[in-house]
């Protein structure tokens, strides 16, 4: 095989795990989100498929599949259909860039374990961030229902306002690697985390990823009392599963998008690499992705707590937060940034 | 050979975006087609080894005015284009003049007393680097060099520009009292307004 073969179709074989590795993650992150849900409330939860409900998400899955597909009469048919893969797809993509560990060797090939490391990953995350307003737009205008048309607008005006400070604050951790590469960013954590040095960054970025997904307390576009649900009103079985699986995989993708910039990313002080031989097999390197997916789950447990113990913010306040807090905040930690920088208060970091 | 097959394709979808989005009477396709137009010259920029390009392009044109067009075309609900009759002898004369055009180009371009190389297909090898810098063609680092030493002053410039633009806006959308007119979301201003 040519060297471009083996290229594409180790390219196509990582994209196709970690798809499927998303979509999994979705199923079990509706459930957790269930079930802690239920705890803080002091119920049960769904516990009656499988052993502890663990069957619940297939059960989900079925029963989505098999509803009927209802398109509004009036509704503009292409974008209706569209909307849902538009939203979908930045959801899956998004994680491309992002390393998840070190190279392993499997069957004598030697394979780095992420996509692509691209040197302008910040910015691609940035791109597709901001292509996946569209879907949700789309989603509510093509509805042609006034509720989602509302939904739509908000979720525009939302994500348009979250994406400046999500841009200014992902810069300052930017600023100390000097690249935009997230494996260069991984390595500049081997021996102390972005959190500890820009910890204002961090609750920024973090705050700016919660608007990005929709979630609460920033889920206005989809608010289920004022909106009946907002831009997905109209849509019924899988068109709405793929909405709903859209806004669990981003929880998955930004948690590790954060992860990767703020605590290290794959990396945990040299336990990334411990060799693992088990028989003549070895496992060095694969590590990395389980602890990638230990720093994932404490985030998304945060989400749904923050879901289950916020209200939903009034939108005048929504723009104010956005507009004259988080983006002069973190424009002046960038200032600050860049000025402790340029006097080598930070540890510089080899890029 | 490979970049040159994906060069065609592009390029056919590029196009094809471009007549969509002339010929659709609905705004919001036509905001579609151009998104789509957008991002195959984001992938231009890609294949001729300009990442950093690229993905601004996305950012900015795909991602944040071509969603600040759609927000305005969804509230104002001006989706239906409706051809004025008093301008529809417009659309011949500007097909005759847009071919006019392209035919009187190539001759330029493609005479011979017109010594210019057109761009190349095939990308710019990575490691090239950029004149009188230390970083590869196109990558960010380069781009910043050279915008912040020798494009210094224009780069300041537009800056300045945009931001006088930027507060003209909201002069003009602000009366007297210091209250917007040109609202967008009457309801929200005046729950503001009364939080105030």
């Amino acid at each position: 095989m040519s060297d471009l073969a083996i290229f594409i179709l180790d390219a196509a074989v990582k994209s196709f795990i970690i798809v499927m590795g998303l979509i999994t993650g979705f199923a079990y992150t509706t459930l957790l989100e269930r079930r802690f849900i239920a705890m803080i409330q002091q119920r049960i939860g769904p516990n009656r498929a499988g052993p502890g409900g663990f069957l619940q998400p297939a059960a989900d899955a079925v029963k989505l599949i098999f509803k009927e597909d209802i398109i509004p009469t009036n509704a503009d048919k292409v974008v209706f259909m569209l909307a849902p893969m538009i939203t979908t797809i930045p959801a899956l993509i998004v994680l491309a860039v992002v390393p998840l560990g070190k190279s392993v060797t499997l069957f004598g090939h030697t394979t780095s374990l992420g996509i692509a490391d691209i040197n302008v990953g910040v910015l691609y995350i940035l791109a597709v961030t901001s292509i996946s307003v569209y879907g949700i737009v789309l989603a509510g205008w093509a509805s042609a229902n006034k509720f989602a048309m509302m939904g739509g607008l908000r979720s525009s005006a939302q994500m348009i306002s979250y994406e400046l400070a999500m841009g200014l604050s992902i810069l300052a951790p930017v600023m100390l690697v000097g690249s935009l590469s997230l494996g260069d960013m991984i390595d500049a954590q081997k021996n102390m985390w972005f959190i500890v040095l820009q910890p204002l960054a961090g609750l920024i970025f973090y705050i700016t990823l919660l608007a990005e997904t929709n979630r609460a307390p920033f889920d206005l576009p989809d608010a289920e009392q004022e909106l009946t649900a907002g831009y997905h009103s109209e849509y019924s079985g899988m068109k709405f599963g793929a909405f709903f699986l859209a806004e669990y995989v981003k929880m998955i993708a930004v948690s590790a998008i954060f992860a990767t910039v703020f605590l290290g990313g794959f990396r945990f002080f040299g336990l990334e690499s411990l060799p693992i031989h088990i028989g003549a097999i070895d496992l060095t390197g694969w590590l990395g992705p389980i602890i990638l997916i230990a720093k994932i789950v404490p985030s998304l447990l945060l989400m749904v707590w923050i879901r289950a113990t916020l209200p939903r913010i009034r939108y005048d306040y929504l723009m104010a937060l956005g507009w004259k807090i988080l983006l002069p905040l973190s424009l002046l930690n960038l200032i600050v940034t860049a000025v402790l920088v340029v006097l080598g208060v930070f540890p510089t970091f080899g890029a | 050979m490979l970049g040159t097959i994906l060069f065609f394709i592009l390029a056919l979808i590029a196009i094809l975006a471009a007549i969509g989005m002339l010929t659709s009477t609905n705004a919001v396709h036509a905001t579609l087609f151009l998104v789509i137009n957008f991002t195959c010259i984001a992938l231009f920029y890609l294949g001729l080894n300009a990442p950093f390009l690229a993905m601004v392009q996305i950012t900015v044109y795909a991602g944040a005015i071509m969603v600040l067009f759609l927000f305005v075309i969804m509230l104002l609900g001006a989706e239906r284009v409706q051809l004025n009759s008093t301008l529809r002898w417009q659309v011949p004369l500007g097909i005759v003049l847009v071919v006019a055009l392209m035919v009187v180009s190539a001759v330029v371009l493609l005479s011979p007393e017109v010594s210019i190389s057109l761009p190349s297909v095939a990308p710019v090898a990575a490691d090239t680097q950029s004149e009188g810098s230390n970083y590869g063609f196109g990558s960010a680092q380069a781009i910043g060099e050279v915008l912040f030493n020798r494009y210094l002053l224009p780069f300041e410039m537009t800056g300045v520009l945009l931001l006088v633009a930027m507060v003209g806006a909201i002069v003009l959308a602000r009366d007297e009292a210091g209250k917007t007119i040109h609202n967008l979301n009457p309801q929200a201003d005046s729950e503001s307004s009364a939080a105030d």
